[in-house]
């Protein structure tokens, strides 16, 4: 009874930022997928959730009936004069602006770029492990996913390694701190783009070989980037790998610590590891987008109002029986892995590259030092909810070692 | 027989995001520009022994952008 009266109240009141979510939402949008497949909620001043991957794909692909203007659910709604360029470029820009803003940055994250930050990563990776080996208790989380892609954004922009803290709390305060009223959320962004006008102007003063620099100098056909455009686009490299790539590692290590089967298997086949990551990057996709309707529109059925917020799951999409075989099974050799854990459409994660190689590196790097693992206490792992979901607190046992 | 039709593989560029996962599953029929967008190397001719991969970058990529063409 419980159960039923808690599926009810999120069918017509979900809360994507709320602990039913954080803990399990997949019970949430296979409901939701049966009985009101594109729910709508009064929070945050009107949002609505689709849960079927045919919707969520269109609602991707149309810039025309939605904006990308904010891509982060909050009380307030940026203004209007933000477009196109939005607060994070390009991920908060639109068409035709877009274009441009994420042209320049892709280079900086092709395959081929990312293939030359592979080996400082493993090395990074390698020391992370060879600081645990010694302990029979490790918080996988906090000791390990979340410095791994900290230290590569730092290295690629230049910014001190020895700032990390700071980056994770930046990330937290925008991120995960949503539910704040305006003026506290305003005031801690600030501490960001103070931190990241320092950063930049040391750069200005002192060019070198980094992303910073690069941007500082790049154009797009033929103009440079307005400060606040870099300024701002910074903020979003920093922010967007960070807990997004620190999920993913984390709930591959949780799905690793309680499958044994599967972990085994990935020791004894470490060539199936490429195939397997496809299948927890879509069984455990970190990121749920975010759109803002554009003016009112009759879409698909639903009466949207403008400036109503449109959540984008893609999680919910990897789990929807329309669209995967099987969708809530685990199957670490699925060959046909057709998932939007990195979205679709002109915004498809630009760090798709960086962040598989980290995901990979990771796991790698954690199977050969630690073949053998498991969770030390399932009720203590914690996940954290919202747009951006992945265990936080990931206690592990690594039995004695030789 | 399958083995007897001619196929070739070319990418949508109209769809292709770059999301790789052509490249990866099939190097010697694909690869990525300076910016992580695909296309088909050389003609996109496959020969026999690459059809199955061929397949198997259509049915991965989430854009629908691998375009496969057979002729007998």
């Amino acid at each position: 009874m419980s159960s039923q009266g808690a599926g009810e109240t999120a069918a017509t009141d979900f809360d994507h930022a709320g602990e039913e979510w954080a803990a399990n939402p997949f019970p949430i949008w296979e409901r939701l997928r049966q009985t009101c497949p594109i729910a709508r909620s009064d929070r945050y001043g009107g949002v609505w959730l689709p849960t079927r991957h045919d919707d969520i794909a269109a609602i991707a692909y149309d810039t025309e009936n939605f904006t990308s203007r904010s891509v982060l659910v909050t009380e307030d709604r940026p203004p209007l004069e933000i477009a196109p360029q939005g607060i994070a470029p390009p991920i908060s820009s639109d068409p035709p602006f877009h274009h441009g803003a994420r042209r320049v940055l892709l280079p900086a994250f092709s395959p081929q770029a990312v293939d030359r930050l592979e080996p400082a990563t493993r090395a990074y990776c390698e020391q992370l492990v060879a600081a645990l080996a010694d302990r029979e208790m490790v918080d996988a989380a906090e000791e390990y996913a979340q410095h791994i892609p900290v230290r590569v954004i730092a290295n690629m922009l230049g910014f001190p390694t020895s700032d990390a803290d700071k980056f994770r709390t930046f990330v937290k305060h925008v991120i995960e701190e949503v539910a704040l009223p305006f003026e506290e959320r305003f005031e801690r962004i600030m501490h960001l783009f103070e931190y990241l006008e320092a950063q930049v102007q040391d750069h200005v003063d002192r060019p070198r070989e980094d992303l910073t620099t690069y941007l500082l100098n790049a154009d797009v056909d033929g103009q440079p980037l307005e400060p606040d455009h870099v300024g701002s686009t910074i903020a979003l490299l920093l922010l967007a790998g960070i807990d997004t790539t620190w999920s993913a590692i984390g709930a591959s290590l949780w799905h690793l610590a309680s499958h044994p089967q599967d972990r085994q298997r990935l020791v004894a086949e470490p060539d199936l590891l490429p195939v397997a990551i496809e299948e927890l990057l879509r069984a455990y996709a970190p990121v749920t987008m975010a759109r803002l309707v554009k003016h009112d529109v009759e879409w698909r059925g639903q009466h949207l109002k403008g400036g109503d917020w449109m959540l984008l799951p893609f999680p919910a999409a990897n789990r929807d029986p329309a669209a995967f075989d099987s969708p809530d099974e685990v199957i670490i050799d699925r060959e046909v892995n057709r998932h939007t854990a990195f979205g679709l459409g002109i915004h498809r994660c630009a760090g798709s590259h960086l962040a598989r190689m980290e995901l990979r590196v990771a796991l790698e790097v954690w199977l050969n030092a630690f073949p053998d693992f498991e969770l030390a206490d399932p009720l203590a792992v914690h996940w954290s909810g919202g747009q951006v979901r992945g265990p936080r607190r990931l206690p592990i046992r690594l039995p004695a070692r030789a | 027989m399958q083995s007897a039709a001619r196929m070739k593989v070319r990418i949508d560029a109209d769809r292709c995001e770059g999301h790789g996962r052509c490249y990866v599953l099939a190097p010697e029929l694909f690869e990525p520009d300076e910016i992580g967008n695909s296309h088909e190397r050389g003609s996109g001719e496959v020969e026999p022994q690459c059809k199955e991969r061929a397949f198997l970058a259509a049915r991965n990529c989430p854009e629908h952008a691998v375009i496969i063409e057979e002729s007998t």
